[in-house]
């Protein structure tokens, strides 16, 4: 295996991107931000990789308008996935391993408060048998909390805990939209909306855009001193029938970590985009207590569909290369109710 | 914005008879190789892989697994004020099958409460001839035990998906409808390649950089490809044979698609000078329709190296 590590990290979030639905407003400047943090212009990046869905633009081929972004004269070598832009960074990883290039640059875009997001991530589900009933995410984590409610396996103030620490932590984060030092009491005392949940224990509707720039071997250490290397990186996915798995356990994360390997990891971004699936995630990573959870502020705090995935791995990178962390994990989710994950690990080396 | 499409999905074996018997009012089961009974059913086994081919019958009544208050109901869900959404363990099932129960509050219904199946009235052979659950009381029913199979009558099912966005211009794109309100047509230029784009676009796809000068274009240009539309289609409004062009407007660098008409189909050609014609000015909006269309201008034709580079 090649030596491969992040070199380079920009985001923005926000509540309502005042632009169009190819985010191009913001992916430009997001993509001149990673020239500059690498010294690198267009000509040192050997391939490209996005993840956006028509299904949140409203409109078909989005992704190639936001081709514009780059600039494509020269032509490019470029991909694209309908899917969190972590996994569009797995496609740019794999192309490096193959040694066809040693860089690539990825990124991930999406204007959720266009339309009903809720409602649109209705179509991810089974075509015959439960999308016709609409069934909305916060439906289906509410259905995925009470359970593990329930079932004695987590409680509301487990859930507000997690809640509180976030938007606590987030107070720090320039780019969260749901943030200050707020208590356990705090939470509880919000009205339930979604009955068990609490507006705060669902993810905000967000907008926004993230790029990572991702290097190999000598390329690496010549963008960034401590490149936050690569260590581990898996992804596994479950039935799309939401009866033909346990909802209140994440046996996919658990075999992602696992094969990742999660030991000795000081820090973790997960991707929760609802209070009690960060428990359910931690639980399936066995992350020891020691562990440092989202100081980013997490998914809780801001999550645009299609980089808050990228950006949890960028927020991992970022704390190696500032030596706050040694080694870190990222994790991200996508599809129903935790049904694909992916764990990627990063190290700092000295 | 609204986008609107039925999804028209052809049905396997499996989903076939599930379907034809929710029309008689009637719910299989798939049973899996471990013995137990799944509803709806899958196509194959979750743990050999085989397809399922033994279906039974279960109850429409059944048991509430899990829950969740929808304060808030969205488009075309099952029920139009608040409802639940539950996991439901139909009497005979080993696997719940989500769906709709109408209470009136989240203190009418909990976990362990009886529901039953109110039918559609008007069956269509999909999952929403269950209409939604109510509560059942004590209740119970052996499901329909007269089911009859055979061949399924239902193959396919037609699920129409409605979307609406908000759709919001970009800058570049606010300044060119703005314009076009007042007949006028402005474009962007690159400050780095300096080649102009209309309609203008946030980034140089040559450059990647944001395009920050404006520039009005004249209303007349060159065609520099074109096709001849003789295929009639949904929605059509113009009479075919009609032409569909690439119009370079003189000053830009990007061709725009319109139509070229007052000309017979077979006259256009590459190079063709042409010029627009615009709807009576009391009925300009903020649209590329305010050009109804490019008609000739009678000019010699443009010299193929003036536009080669814009094709
Ligand atoms: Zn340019």
């Amino acid at each position: 295996m090649r030596d491969v590590a992040v070199v380079g990290f920009s985001q923005q979030q926000m509540k309502e991107l005042d632009g169009s639905p190819t985010c191009l407003e913001i992916l430009v400047p997001i993509i001149q931000d990673l020239y500059e943090q690498t010294g690198w212009t267009k000509s040192d990046i050997g391939f490209w990789c996005s993840g956006s869905s028509d299904y949140l633009a409203g409109r078909s081929f989005s992704f190639v308008s936001a081709v514009d972004a780059i600039g494509t004269l020269p032509p490019v070598m470029e991909s694209h996935v309908e899917m969190d832009a972590a996994w569009a960074m797995y496609e740019a990883w794999i192309k490096i391993q193959t040694g066809e290039v040693d860089t690539a640059l990825v990124y991930g875009f999406g204007k959720s408060s266009a339309g009903t997001l809720r409602r649109i991530l209705a179509l991810q589900l089974d075509p015959y048998t439960t999308q016709p009933l609409w069934p909305d995410t916060v439906s289906l984590a509410g259905i995925q909390a009470r359970e593990g409610i329930e079932k004695g396996l987590w409680d509301e103030k487990a859930m507000a805990e997690v809640v509180a620490r976030s938007m606590t932590d987030a107070a720090a984060n320039e780019w969260a939209i749901r943030k200050g030092a707020t208590s356990i009491d705090d939470v509880l005392a919000q009205p339930v909306y979604a009955d068990p949940l609490r507006r705060w224990d669902c993810a905000p509707v967000s907008d926004g855009a993230a790029g990572i720039i991702l290097a190999a071997g000598d390329k690496a250490r010549e963008a960034r001193q401590r490149p936050a290397w690569i260590t581990g990186f898996e992804h596994r996915i479950e039935p799309i029938a939401l009866n033909a798995r346990s909802l209140t356990e994440s046996v996919s994360t658990a075999a992602a970590g696992t094969a990742a390997g999660v030991d000795g990891v000081d820090t973790a971004e997960l991707h929760a985009p609802f209070s009690h699936q960060e428990l359910i995630l931690r639980n399936a990573l066995g992350l020891p207590g020691d562990v440092t959870i989202n100081p980013s502020g997490g998914a809780l705090t801001a999550n645009p569909m299609f980089s808050a995935g990228l950006n949890r791995i960028g927020e991992a990178a970022s704390r190696i290369w500032a030596g706050n962390s040694d080694k870190a994990l990222a994790h991200t989710t996508q599809g129903p109710v935790l049904q694909h994950n992916l764990v990627c690990t990063l190290e700092g080396r000295n | 914005m609204k986008v609107e499409f039925d999804y028209t999905r052809s049905l396997g074996p499996v989903l076939s008879q599930f379907m034809s018997a929710l029309k008689q009012h009637s719910i299989l089961g798939g049973v899996t190789s471990d013995g137990r009974v799944v509803v709806p059913p899958p196509e194959y086994d979750p743990i050999t892989h085989a397809a399922v081919t033994e279906l039974v019958p279960v109850s429409d009544h059944g048991v509430v697994q899990s829950w969740s208050w929808v304060a808030e109901p969205v488009a075309q869900q099952p029920l139009e004020k608040p409802f639940a959404f539950a996991q439901i363990l139909l009497d005979g099932a080993d696997a719940p099958l989500l769906h709709a129960v109408a209470v009136d509050s989240p203190a009418e219904i909990s976990t362990g409460l009886r529901v039953r199946v109110v039918w559609a009235e008007d069956p269509t052979g999909t999952i929403r001839d269950i209409a939604h659950f109510e509560p059942a009381g004590d209740g119970s029913s052996e499901g329909s035990a007269s089911m009859e199979f055979g061949a399924p009558e239902v193959t396919g099912i037609v699920s129409p998906v409605k979307l609406a966005y908000d759709y919001a211009a970009s800058p570049e794109e606010t300044k060119f409808f703005r314009g076009l309100a007042e007949g006028k047509i402005f474009g962007q230029r690159c400050p780095k390649c300096e080649k102009v784009y209309v309609p203008p676009r946030g980034a140089c796809p040559v450059d990647g950089i944001p395009t920050t000068d404006e520039v009005e274009l004249p209303d007349r240009g060159t065609v520099t490809t074109y096709c001849v539309v003789n295929v009639p289609f949904q929605g059509q409004t113009i009479p075919i044979p009609y032409v569909s062009a690439y119009v370079l407007l003189d000053g830009a660098d990007i061709a725009f698609l319109h139509l070229i008409l007052d000309i017979d189909a077979a006259d256009v050609r590459m190079g063709m000078r042409v010029e627009a014609v615009w709807k009576p000015r009391e009925e300009w909006t903020t649209d590329l329709n305010n050009i109804r269309y490019f008609k000739p201008t009678g000019e010699p034709d443009a010299d193929f190296e003036t536009y080669k580079h814009h094709l």
